[in-house]
């Protein structure tokens, strides 16, 4: 089942759209997820905008969508990005609070 | 769908072929002629040279060559490219006119046909005047020709036509109509494929030698023209590798072109066409990557070229558009051959194209609309003069304006007005949908399924605005349930939103209920005041009243629906709704539990049933009930109120009935089981919950099974794992995650109120009566009736066990084969309380090992359970593992008169055979009597009385019999003879007079007889004395038909002084015997060896006197001299 933990946009206007954008990036992945890399790239071309995606050893993704003209974002920013948020999602799965798999809270 | 100013035209999807006419044939009459034209063009399969035929008559006018231009110094062009020109290379001006004649060579008037022929040809010439076009002349023949060279005729008149035609050799052709028309047919295609491909090189030559008269200033737009030109030529010709570089060229040219506002159409079409004609040749090249690289580019330098704003619309449907025909291409390729992946298909292209469709839509809307006071111009600005534009992409009403600024702004505000106008008429959806729907196909191909919902869902919005609400709400219904199966909260919210505006404007009520129930659950999204809105809603359609419209719907829609649900409100019937509801998430969620997995019968079963709301306000139900496998249960789990209509938002009366957002409410029932139902399962096959009331509209809110719905077995899980402390909660209430559904309980006997015991003495001994003693004593209060024991083996053993096992009440007879090994409802009648009853089994198991028994008491007892009489059935099992084991072991050996063991016996020779009985019971063992059962083979030397009669064994404890025996003589000794049966009858010391005693049969085992030539025996007593005379007589018997020599010695002891023949030889006749008599003097005390007695037969020399010895005595008791007693001591004694 692959549904979202956490899911954040910014700006909020048009926040559906981008739903939309990470839940049908989902579909792709079979073919990367064997593979040993966990940053998964450009996972599918848009006009608007760019959807990457990583994943972790067990399983859980991360799906990034940045507008397309936004240039100044190479695949180096976009994999520390997905480093950062993997850290954090690690800190989350430490806090001995927190239930795997309920969605989770950012202040 | 008509062809719209946006479709690519055909002649440029085309794949561009050699244009040929082919005149001087006549269809209709001629056969010959009809089958010539027949073999051109059938079968033209992808080995056949690339050529489109066309039959045209002899004198044909072809479209006119104007008069070539040799400067172009004062020449400013209008446009990119004419809109006919395609079209005219492709289907008008050909590569080569064929001029088909029938003329043989020796045909008599020679002369004339000659000269006919020549004028055909000088028409065709001047009809092409100015042009390029080949001409050639194909003679239809009769006969087949000779060889070459060989028709001296033909070689002759050949070259008079050539040149009355002035036509080189090679441009003369002659068909003979024979056998082979096709092999003839394709020959000479490719001879017109080698001129076609002549002049296209030709065309190609003279359009690349304008490109020096041309300067840059004014001449850009023919650079372009040109380039495409020559592109457009290596295609016709099949150079599509040149056509690739030559169109790249062309592309990269207008995009050089100066772009404002008035040419940017042109420009955006003109590099729309050659970016096809790259995509195309790329796919046709396999080079896909370039492909898409291309279109990439392109797209990228296109993007912001939108052009006039106020007609920004056209600029989206013209994106829309490449990114369509991008697609097609796609799809093309991949239908010839190409393998696309998940990432990169047509879909992509297809869903792009349907944004811009969208984005066409929206515009067209806001550009469009803005006064519908002024009225469509007149004269109609797009109406040309031919009907059509002399170029692509410009506008009707400035044709080959070719500067920056419009020449009349009045003009272009009526074109750009006309334009606007003609948009309202384009069904957009239709558009939207359909590109939709192509990349949906395309999606499910590439296995996207969550991309394909998508645009299933933005399918379904595009049926929303188009006001096609059915197939709107069947595409959304459709998708809802992945993405509530994937549980996206906020996706599915915004579908259900819409899916809820189609079902209020068609005044679905059913479908409206069921949205609304899950809108203003715990799975919507929606913020508290949205909810409370939609809550109202409902409650409203409950009282049979309209509800309120849904926010952001088309007012003249609106309009509809609100008749249309008066028209539903006053109309009677049909108001009653069921929605299953397992498979959504309503705002009302339900667990049904039994207290226990299983209940006994004389015990009411326990049923509570939990509710709980998420909706912002409290609402009433009127009825909840429960429904079981078993219906009859049904009537005893219902609640119900009946309601006034008006009274659905107050509380109940009994405040029962009211459920309040986010509180758990208990709903407990009881019923007393059927005592049918004893052992069966009482499953919850449904609750339902209605809301509203019978007289007004009710909707049954119905959960399969125990409740639950699509989200609560997910939520189940979480609330395990969950840390959280559990709220304290006041004694009434419950706290929500720690209910368990339990749909089913097990309806189980009365517990018995009896004691049964066993009575034995394990093991089982073997093949006895074994003896059990059941003892039954009832603790009910009341009489037990019908009280049957079952009683035996337990069923489900190994079949041996059964087969070998024998029960039977009547302890006084062996029990046989007959016996069953479970003896079923024994009955025993009634018990009063208290009583006991014994009852005796008697058990025999034929094989050692285990045995489960089974003792199965059952009987019945009136009993009352809430106020109700029933009859319980009790039963009790109490089962017993009893051993069986072998009562003794009997051990037989054959000795000889010695004792000494004996492998064999000798015929006639007599021998002992002794059986050992050692007992293995723990037991005392009575052995009754035993008899042993000689074979014919053997015989007894006395009498065979049994020697154990009436012992008694003890644990461990052994007796032995011991019979003297001899063999007769027999046929075949050596494998061995039947000795016979011994038979021990036995029972156990401590069993009942009456039991039968058993008889355990041993078969003796064979024994090898030999017979033997001579056998001795010695008679001598049983003891000596020292010095005092011992007779000893030696018995030598021939057994043999033969006189026997015998040689005897006796070697000398110490302990014996003897008398009598030491060495002698004698000789016995056959049957008859010899004694020898010996004399012994014993001189030491003790026990002492006697002198050995050798014997030697001559005539058997195998036989040695160590056979012998076995039937001799070797030594003798010899006691010590007694002291000489004196007669008077004794005397005085």
């Amino acid at each position: 089942q692959k549904y979202p933990l956490y899911i954040r946009s910014i700006p909020t206007e048009n926040e559906l759209k981008f739903h939309y954008a990470v839940h049908t990036s989902l579909d792709v992945g079979k073919e990367f997820v064997d593979q040993r890399e966990r940053y998964l790239g450009l996972l599918y071309p848009t006009e608007d905008y760019k959807v990457y995606g990583y994943v972790t050893n067990s399983r859980v993704k991360f799906v990034i969508v940045v507008d397309s003209s936004n240039t100044e974002l190479q695949d180096n920013e976009i994999c520390s990005m997905f480093r950062k948020l993997h850290n954090s999602y690690t800190d989350v799965m430490c806090n001995p609070f927190y239930n795997p798999d309920d969605p989770i809270h950012s202040k | 769908m008509s062809p719209t100013q946006w479709d690519l035209p055909p002649e440029l999807c085309c794949r561009p072929m050699a244009f040929v006419a082919l005149t001087g044939l006549d269809m209709v009459y001629n056969a010959i002629h009809r089958a010539i034209w027949d073999a051109f063009c059938a079968n033209r399969r992808a080995d056949r040279v690339p050529i489109s035929f066309k039959v045209l008559p002899g004198d044909h006018e072809y479209p006119k060559c104007r008069t070539k231009r040799t400067s172009y110094e004062w020449y400013i062009p209008k446009g990119i490219l004419k809109t006919g020109w395609m079209n005219k290379h492709l289907n008008l001006v050909p590569a080569l006119v064929v001029v088909f004649y029938e003329l043989d060579w020796d045909e008599a008037q020679w002369k004339e046909k000659q000269s006919e022929c020549a004028t055909k040809v000088e028409i065709v010439r001047t009809s092409l005047q100015g042009r390029n076009t080949k001409v050639a002349v194909v003679l239809i023949q009769k006969k087949t020709p000779l060889p070459p060279g060989e028709d001296l005729i033909a070689s002759e008149r050949a070259a008079a036509l050539c040149n009355a035609c002035d036509l080189s050799g090679k441009s003369l052709f002659v068909l003979p109509h024979t056998d082979h028309l096709v092999g003839y047919i394709i020959r000479l295609e490719n001879a017109f494929y080698e001129h076609a491909q002549t002049y296209y090189y030709t065309e190609l030559r003279r359009v690349k030698s304008h490109k020096e008269f041309l300067n840059k200033t004014t001449h850009q737009l023919l650079f372009v023209r040109h380039q495409f030109k020559i592109a457009f030529f290596s295609e016709l010709k099949q150079d599509t590798q040149n056509a690739l570089k030559y169109y790249r060229t062309a592309y990269n040219l207008v995009h050089e072109l100066r772009a404002h506002e008035t040419n940017m159409l042109e420009i955006k079409n003109m590099a729309g066409f050659i970016n096809y004609k790259i995509c195309r040749l790329c796919f046709q090249h396999n080079t896909p990557l370039d492909a898409i690289a291309q279109f990439r580019k392109h797209i990228d330098l296109c993007k912001k070229k939108i052009g006039s704003a106020e007609l920004a619309f056209e600029h989206a449907a013209w994106m829309s558009k490449q990114f369509q025909s991008f697609g097609d291409l796609f799809d093309e390729a991949i239908k010839l051959g190409l393998t696309a992946i998940q990432t990169q298909n047509p879909g992509f292209y297809y869903q792009q194209a349907a944004y811009y469709a969208q984005e066409r839509k929206q515009q067209a809307n806001q550009l469009c609309y803005h006064d519908l006071s002024i009225n469509y111009p007149n004269p109609d600005p797009l109406e040309t003069a031919a009907g059509s534009l002399d170029f692509y992409g410009q506008r009707p009403w400035r044709q080959g304006h070719q500067s920056i600024d419009p020449p009349d702004p009045e003009k272009e505000k009526g074109g750009i007005l006309a334009l606007q106008r003609k948009e309202r008429d384009v069904l957009h959806s239709e558009l939207i949908i359909a590109l939709l729907s192509n990349a949906v196909a395309q999606f499910k191909k590439y296995k996207c399924p969550r991309m394909k919902s998508h645009l299933m869902v933005q399918m379904g919005e595009e049926y929303y605005h188009a006001k096609d609400y059915t197939k709107a709400l069947k595409l959304l219904d459709y998708v809802m349930c992945d993405y509530r199966t994937e549980r996206w909260w906020t996706l599915l919210t915004s579908i259900l939103t819409t899916a809820l505006k189609c079902s209020y404007l068609m005044g679905q009520v059913k479908d409206y209920i069921t949205y609304s129930l899950e809108l203003i659950g715990r799975a919507s999204t929606l913020r508290e005041d949205q909810k409370s809105r939609i809550e109202k809603n409902v409650i409203k359609v409950l009282m049979n009243e309209c509800p309120d419209p849904e926010p952001d719907c088309d007012s003249s829609a609106v309009k509809a629906a609100q008749s249309l649900w008066t028209d539903r409100v006053s109309l009677a019937g049909s108001n009653d709704f069921t929605i299953e509801v397992q498979d959504y998430i309503p705002f009302v969620q339900c667990k049904a539990k039994f207290l226990y997995p299983s209940f006994h019968v004389d015990i009411p079963v326990q049923l509570h049933v939990y509710l709980k709301t998420d909706c912002p306000h409290p609402i009433r139900f009127s009825k909840l009930c429960v429904s079981f496998n078993n219906q009859e249960y049904n009537q005893y789990c219902v609640v119900e109120e009946p309601c006034q209509s008006t009274h659905i938002l107050e509380p109940s009366a009994q405040g029962n009935m009211c459920l309040v957002p986010r509180k758990t409410r208990k709903y407990t029932f009881k019923f007393v089981a059927r005592t049918e139902d004893v052992g069966k399962k009482i499953e919850i096959t449904a609750v339902d919950l209605m809301l509203g009331s019978e007289n007004g509209r009710c909707v049954l809110i119905n959960w399969r099974g125990a409740g639950g719905d699509a989200a609560s077995s997910q939520e189940a899980l979480q609330a395990t794992r969950s840390f959280k402390r559990r709220p304290r909660l006041t004694e009434n209430e419950v706290d929500w995650d720690t209910v368990s559904i339990q749909a089913n309980t097990m309806v189980i006997s009365r517990v018995p109120r009896i004691s049964v015991q066993i009575h034995h003495e394990p093991p089982a001994l073997t093949n006895e009566m074994y003896w059990m003693v059941v003892s039954i004593q009832s603790q009910e209060d009341t009489v037990a009736k019908d009280v049957k024991l079952t009683a035996g083996l337990k069923p489900g053993q190994d079949a041996n066990l059964t087969q070998t096992t024998y029960v039977t009440l009547n302890g006084s007879e062996m029990c046989d084969d007959s016996h069953p090994a479970l003896l079923p409802d024994i009955s025993i009648g009634e018990l009063q309380p208290g009583q006991k009853v014994e009852k005796s089994l008697y058990v025999r198991c034929g094989t050692t090992g285990t045995r489960i028994f089974l003792v199965h008491v059952s009987y019945a007892v009136d009993t009352t359970v809430e106020d109700k009489e029933i009859v319980c059935k009790c039963h009790k099992d109490e089962t017993v593992n009893i051993e069986t084991i072998v009562p003794f072991d009997v051990a037989v050996k054959f000795v000889s008169s010695k004792f000494e063991h004996l492998d064999r016996v000798y015929v006639d020779i007599p021998f002992l055979l002794m059986t050992d009985i050692l007992s293995a019971s723990p037991w005392p063992l009575n052995l009754v009597s035993s008899e042993l059962q000689l074979a014919p083979s053997m015989a007894a030397v006395d009498q065979l009385d049994s020697q154990v009669e009436q012992v008694v064994l003890q644990t461990g404890e052994s007796a032995s019999e011991c019979f003297c025996l001899t063999c007769p003589p027999v046929a075949s000794g050596a494998n061995g003879v039947a000795s016979g049966l011994y038979v021990l009858s036995w029972k156990r010391k401590s069993s009942r007079e009456n039991v039968p005693v058993v008889s355990t049969v041993i078969t003796l085992p064979h024994v090898v007889v030999e017979t033997i030539p001579l056998y001795v025996h010695a008679d001598l007593p049983s003891f000596g004395r020292v010095r005092e005379s011992l007779p000893v007589k030696y018995h030598i018997q021939n057994r043999t038909g033969l006189v026997q020599d015998v040689e005897m010695s006796v070697e000398p002891s110490d302990a014996f002084m003897f008398s009598g023949l030491k060495q002698v030889r004698l000789r016995i006749l056959p049957g008859t015997k010899q004694e020898m008599l010996y004399n012994f003097y014993p001189l030491m005390a003790g026990y002492q060896n006697l002198p050995s007695l050798t014997i030697n037969l001559l005539r058997f020399p195998g036989f040695t006197s160590q056979l012998l010895r076995r039937f001799l005595p070797t030594r003798i008791f010899v006691k010590p001299q007694g002291r000489q007693v004196d007669d008077a001591s004794i005397a005085a004694a």
